[in-house]
């Protein structure tokens, strides 16, 4: 779900903003209040269920609007910018149909499961579900993943801050990552949650002004579509769906069926309904309503989130100068070229003056601040609940667990920090831990639906089907990267571009464990149903929402936003 | 209930921010009419500096009322 390989080869050039004073006045304000909610918060973070679930005492909006901003980061904001410039709408996609439906069916199906379970994260629901050895598998390898990935995005953020402000880039690590390790360890979730509720609105406000301003320029939509097309020579850059017919017919290089089942289905899914960094935010939640509404609150901004994020890659394709930004390897071969990847802060510069240019700059702070929080604090939950009570100190007091949630937070950035620095001198593991990362969401997709719907589940089909799901990902991936020819076979044509492997390795690998859960499930022997009440569909007991009005049931405003959703689609087709 | 503070509301920090930061915003617009610089981003005309200012002070501070910690009777 991320761009960062692209990001990362962005040529340092020269700088593309200077700040003044007021902007640095507005910079240090941020990172004040930030700690001082972190101190705020420190004496409301004294058991566990305070510091790992924020005492499960979040209302719906602030639950959403964290649940949405978790996934928010300024490297998503600023990498997706940069792909509509590069390949128009379809970009939108993944705002889109890369998550709208997967988030209403969070929403609906699959959170009653997590919520009554009273699980604290997802390899605990695993537990409860298929035992101890499917928990381990999900745990070990959440929590590396997660420290390797925010390693990664704090490197990256570091190298765009020395490109757009010429920061130094150890500057830029310590402080950001640091200020992170200090309000989480002191506030625990909630302080996560509530920075990330702030980060939310500075993020909007910060970028809003860019599509708006730009809007007037270029005429409206209409004068915007026009330009594009003189400058392109092609329409097809404002359309989502018609150019999708053929692989060929598109600058993405993907079929529908790729974006509609790779995209839309499995790695969405997987994403949205499994990553305990999202997931976790909605287990605050203070009831089940709230639960399930916050996903659909938070797809409704979600839908929102192309016209600050995707909008201004267009406005760059209609109003910079034809050729002005080219592809990163070429950028970093040329002095002062600028990448697809600057589009957003070229734009920023283009509209903003001193205090307007500070407020967006504290937007790409704010999103990759709550960027790393979610992954930190997903972590310090995953290693003291899921490794370090589960298999190291089983009974200890509670205050125990708490202190060691604290000090894995700050391990946790530690080692961020420790694989930000191992990038920067071998980048090319970037690229092999995109993939890690990627090989486990969507088995662990298939593992979890199959868990929560279908009783004949047995312990050990989960644990061998998410193993062989996760094992055939790492297989397909390895025999393209040894023979190039077996593109044609994974991705079904040997034209599909590296995202679009990635969307149909996702599919084939949900696939096989789904095939290897059922199969195993056959010729073993189930849990008794007694065992899985609160866990699957059949055996728990939903509460009934019918007393409710309408307008405060979850299932109504899902309806309302998948509408929403469809119109959209239709509108820009 | 003895006079003790309740827990501040994410949406009064919120609205503190915002509104430092519009006052800051808006005054460099104001700042910025009057002594207009030598260089000046596109559109500069329509001074975005003034009203998005204005607007954040104006979100600010009705987060700032509306949540305004209160002490429990």
């Amino acid at each position: 779900m991320t761009l960062l390989p692209c990001l990362l080869v962005a040529a340092p050039a020269s700088r593309l903003i200077s700040l003044g004073g007021v902007d640095l006045v507005i910079i240090v304000a941020y990172f004040a209040i930030v700690l001082g909610i972190g101190f705020y918060l420190k004496k409301r973070a004294s058991t566990g269920e305070d510091f790992f679930l924020a005492g499960r005492e979040m209302t719906a909006w602030i639950a959403g609007l964290s649940f949405l901003s978790a996934n928010l980061g300024s490297l998503e904001l600023m990498g997706w910018a940069g792909a509509a410039y590069q390949y128009g709408i379809l970009a939108t996609h993944w705002y889109w149909i890369g998550a709208i439906p997967a988030m209403l069916f969070l929403a609906i199906v699959m959170m009653p499961f997590y919520y009554i379970s009273k699980t604290h994260s997802v390899p605990g629901y695993l537990q409860l579900r298929f035992g101890e050895p499917a928990r381990a598998l999900s745990a070990a390898t959440f929590a590396v993943m997660t420290v390797l990935m925010s390693g990664i995005n704090m490197y990256a953020m570091a190298l765009v801050m020395k490109v757009v402000l010429g920061w130094d880039i150890n500057f830029s690590i310590w402080v950001a990552s640091l200020t992170v390790a200090a309000y989480v360890a002191l506030g625990g979730l909630r302080s996560a949650i509530f920075n990330e509720v702030l980060q939310f609105m500075l993020i909007w406000l910060g970028a809003l002004l860019i599509p708006i301003l730009g809007l007037i320029e270029a005429g409206g939509w209409s004068g915007l579509q026009s330009r594009i097309a003189a400058n392109l020579g092609s329409g097809s850059y404002t359309h989502l769906w018609s150019t999708m017919g053929s692989f060929t017919d598109n600058p993405m290089g993907i079929h529908w069926t790729g974006i509609v089942l790779g995209l839309g289905w499995v790695i969405s899914f997987g994403y949205w309904t499994t990553d305990f960094l999202v997931v976790q935010r909605l287990l605050a939640a203070k009831d089940l309503r709230s639960a399930k509404l916050a996903p659909a609150i938070g797809a409704a901004f979600k839908m929102m989130v192309p016209f600050i994020v995707i909008l201004p890659g267009l406005l760059g394709l209609a109003l910079l100068p034809p050729g002005m930004l080219i592809p990163e390897g070429e950028a970093s071969k040329i002095v002062g070229a600028h990448s697809y990847n600057e589009v957003l802060p070229l734009m920023l510069a283009r509209y903003c003056g001193p205090g307007l240019l500070g407020l967006g700059i504290t937007a790409l702070i704010a999103g990759f601040m709550s960027g790393m929080a979610g992954n930190v604090s997903a972590f310090a939950t995953v290693w003291s609940y899921d490794i370090y009570r589960a298999f190291i100190r089983k009974k200890a007091p509670d205050a125990h667990y708490v202190r060691m949630g604290r000090w894995s937070t700050i391990l946790g950035v530690l080692a961020s920090i420790g694989t930000a620095y191992l990038v920067m001198q071998f980048k090319s593991i970037m690229d092999y831990v995109q993939a890690l990362f990627s090989f486990f969401i969507a088995p662990l997709f298939g593992t979890v639906l199959l868990g929560m719907l279908w009783k004949r589940a047995t312990p050990a089909g989960g644990f061998w089907g998410l193993l062989a799901g996760t094992a055939s990902s790492i297989a397909m991936w390895v025999w393209v990267k040894l023979d190039p020819q077996a593109l044609a076979v994974v991705a079904l044509s040997s034209d599909a571009k590296p995202m679009a492997e990635n969307m149909y390795r996702a599919l084939w690998s949900w696939l096989v464990c789904v095939g290897v859960t059922v199969v195993v499930s056959y010729m073993t022997q189930p849990k008794p149903l007694s065992e899985l009440q609160g866990l699957v569909y059949g055996c728990t007991e939903v509460p009934s929402e019918k007393h409710l009005p309408l307008v405060k049931r979850p299932i109504f405003w899902a309806v309302v936003v998948a509408a929403v959703f469809a119109v959209l689609n239709v509108l820009f087709w | 209930m003895s006079g003790k503070q309740e827990s501040i509301s994410i949406w009064f920090f919120i609205g503190s921010l915002l509104a430092f930061y519009g006052l800051l915003i808006l005054g460099y617009g104001v700042y910025a009419l009057v002594w207009p610089p030598a260089t000046r981003p596109v559109l500069a005309e329509l001074h975005a500096d003034v009203w998005w200012g204005a607007l954040l002070v104006a979100v600010g501070v009705f987060y700032c009322i509306k949540f305004f910690p209160k002490r429990a009777k």
